[in-house]
């Protein structure tokens, strides 16, 4: 039987995107607030189980054609990197640095590398999460 | 500052999800994991060189000053147990091109274990007892997967069981930390044996140290053992051969470096229990080792007394039995991974786990019939091979110590490893073969190389023991005098 869900889609539409929106802020925010990779990552991972769930898998896989797993990888392959860059300045393993950078149109903003470090973990969380949500769902 | 040393735990990560993307092409994680392994363990020879003539080298991740960052330690003890961890992995892959099968390669197997040496060298070299954790826990994740992969129904009844032990071991790891920390306020090792010695080990303080000695019991297979003839025999040969090498030698490891840096000075309570232990452990081992009618569960009760010999190292805790521990670890994590290796290939060409239904292998496989005469003269510490020295420090120091008990349990526990490894000898390769030399499953050749190379391996052990001495000599020192290692830690 086909349920009729035609109010969880519609509201999908628009809390998808308001979920998201909050992982972003989520994300960018960690650096100095609460917030960062891990839980921005939960948050936009959770955004796109909604998805699943609302609509079924060949959907939303043809708007998003990515192996999760590949994501969790990247996102592995992103944090261990940025941790051995400073390898190749001559410092600690894992050191960090920043500056402040003034954009011709966004003004002063301030640039770090543990954000690459932070998006690492966020896509690595964003992966694991939905690899093991929908392989708890493949299983009839 | 020697970022040298972080690299036998980053590059198996890294590569290990490089791997992720190769997921079809076989033969290129193949060579790619073959390559880092070799990378690894020439880095941490180097390694082990720079500590000879710079003495301890410490890494601050991020900068961060001990106490207050997380750190790496290198000294020959760790670096000895990880160059010799990284060098057997290496030739236990090339068992594992051989024959392990398309089915695992492309389910990972080879990220995994290169995962699981990363936890395994991580845990070595972490000088954090918090990071020891997570490090412990990054080996285990792996070994869960290692376990479980073939999926056949004993296989996911043995696993099940090992994960719930190690769960609640890691749990209880966590609650000890919690106490550790509530009492000392640190987490740097260094830091804490300082401390300790500060105030003295009080009662609370020794609680504390039990507690950890239960939670690396548990891991290293010491008395509570029971969880491992079970989940080690399941797996296939080669990951067998890498557990019964690495995993309860991680756990020992542990007890040494915390019974030795850490809580040292309440001597009368803590090693008199690891020494009650370790005689118990052996005993419980040789009888396993008597009553077992399947080479698995001969095998795997070797690994058991294996641990508590080992043991009874720490528990005399003088200069010469700690070297002598330090050798006997060498040893035995070389000659436990290819007694797996030659046990799993037992089954392997003849179908069958029984002894006497075995007959005459050597007839048709001389050469693993011999190496396996080999590894049975090492184990029982026959010299000049790799077992000799390591037995007879311990002896000697049992002896300066007064250890009586302790020595004839563990000398009286060699003839039993030696006559449980004669049983299968006499049984399963001498005597009449039913299976023509025409008919007989070829062992392939990738498995001939990984045997002879670990046989030499603890012939070179054996016979190099004077040149491996300066090694396991600067590491007991360091074990016996914490205050070097504390030292280089917080004065650097």
């Amino acid at each position: 039987m086909k349920i009729n869900d035609v109010i969880l889609r519609t509201v999908v539409k628009g809390v998808v995107f308001i979920i998201l929106t909050l992982g972003v802020y989520l994300f960018f925010s960690g650096h100095n607030a609460p917030g960062g990779g891990f839980i921005g990552g939960l948050v936009l991972g959770s955004g796109i189980v909604l998805l699943y769930i609302t609509y079924d898998l060949e959907t939303v896989h043809r708007k998003m054609p990515f192996d999760f797993k590949k994501v969790a990888a990247l996102g592995v392959l992103l944090a261990t990197g940025s941790a051995i860059g400073a390898i190749f300045f001559d410092a600690p393993f894992l050191s960090q640095t920043d500056i402040y950078y003034t954009f011709p149109i966004l003004g002063e903003k301030h640039l770090t590398t543990v954000t690459i470090f932070e998006a690492g973990v966020a896509l690595t969380v964003i992966g694991t999460l939905v690899t093991i949500i929908l392989s708890i769902s493949e299983d009839e | 500052m020697n970022n040298l040393l972080v690299v036998p735990l980053i590059i198996p990560i890294i590569t290990a999800v490089l791997l992720v993307f190769l997921r079809e092409q076989i033969m290129l994680q193949r060579i790619i994991s073959f390559i880092t392994m070799i990378f690894i363990s020439i880095i941490s020879f180097l390694l082990l060189n720079f500590v000879q003539t710079d003495g301890i080298i410490r890494l601050d991740f991020g900068g961060w000053i001990p106490p207050f960052g997380i750190l790496f330690v290198a000294d020959s003890f760790s670096l000895l147990l990880v160059l010799t961890a990284n060098v057997l992995t290496t030739i236990c892959l090339l068992y594992a091109f051989s024959t392990i099968g398309e089915r695992h390669e492309k389910m990972f197997f080879y990220p995994f274990v290169l995962f699981l040496i990363a936890g395994v060298n991580g845990s070595f070299l972490t000088g954090d007892v918090f990071n020891l954790f997570v490090c412990f826990e990054v080996m285990l994740l792996a070994s869960y997967v290692l376990v479980a992969l073939g999926g056949k129904k004993r296989q996911l009844r043995e696993s099940l069981k090992y994960v719930i032990i190690n769960v609640v071991a890691s749990w209880m790891f966590l609650i000890a930390l919690a106490f550790l920390y509530g009492t000392v306020k640190t987490l740097n090792m260094a830091h804490i044996a300082q401390r300790v010695a500060e105030v003295g080990q009080d009662p609370v303080l020794t609680t504390v140290a039990i507690l950890f000695l239960i939670v690396f019991s548990l891991k290293a297979g010491l008395l509570l053992f029971f969880w491992l003839p079970g989940s080690y025999s399941v797996p296939p040969t080669v990951v067998q051969a890498l557990f019964a090498a690495l995993l309860t030698k991680v756990g020992i490891y542990a007890l040494i470096r915390t019974f030795t840096l850490m809580f040292p000075l309440n001597q009368d309570v803590t090693h008199t229990i690891i020494g009650v232990m370790a005689g118990i452990t052996l005993i419980a081992g040789c009888m396993g080792a008597l009553s077992g009618r399947d080479i698995y569960t001969i095998a795997t009760y070797n690994v058991i007394i294996g641990v508590g010999f080992i043991l009874i190292g720490l528990a005399v805790g003088t200069e010469s039995a700690l070297t002598g521990a330090i050798y006997y670890l060498i040893h035995d994590m070389l000659a436990k991974a290819l007694l797996f290796l030659l046990v799993g290939m037992m089954f392997y060409v003849s179908g069958e786990s029984v002894v006497k239904k075995m007959s005459g292998l050597i007839q048709n496989y001389p050469l693993f019939g011999w190496i396996y005469f080999l590894v049975m003269l090492a184990l029982a510490g026959i010299p000049p091979l790799s077992g000799f020295m390591g037995k007879v420090l311990i002896g000697q120091g049992a002896i300066e110590n007064g250890s009586y008990v302790l020595l004839a349990i563990g000398f009286a526990s060699s003839i039993i490893v030696l006559y449980s490894l004669l049983r299968i000898f006499l049984a399963s390769f001498y005597g009449e073969t039913t299976i023509s030399y025409e008919d007989r499953k070829p062992i392939p050749r990738g498995a001939y190389v990984a045997f002879v190379l670990l046989a030499l391996s603890i012939v070179c052990v054996g016979v190099g023991a004077e040149s491996l001495a300066i090694y396991v000599k600067d590491a007991a020192k360091t074990l016996m005098n914490p205050s070097i290692y504390i030292d280089a830690i917080l004065k650097g």
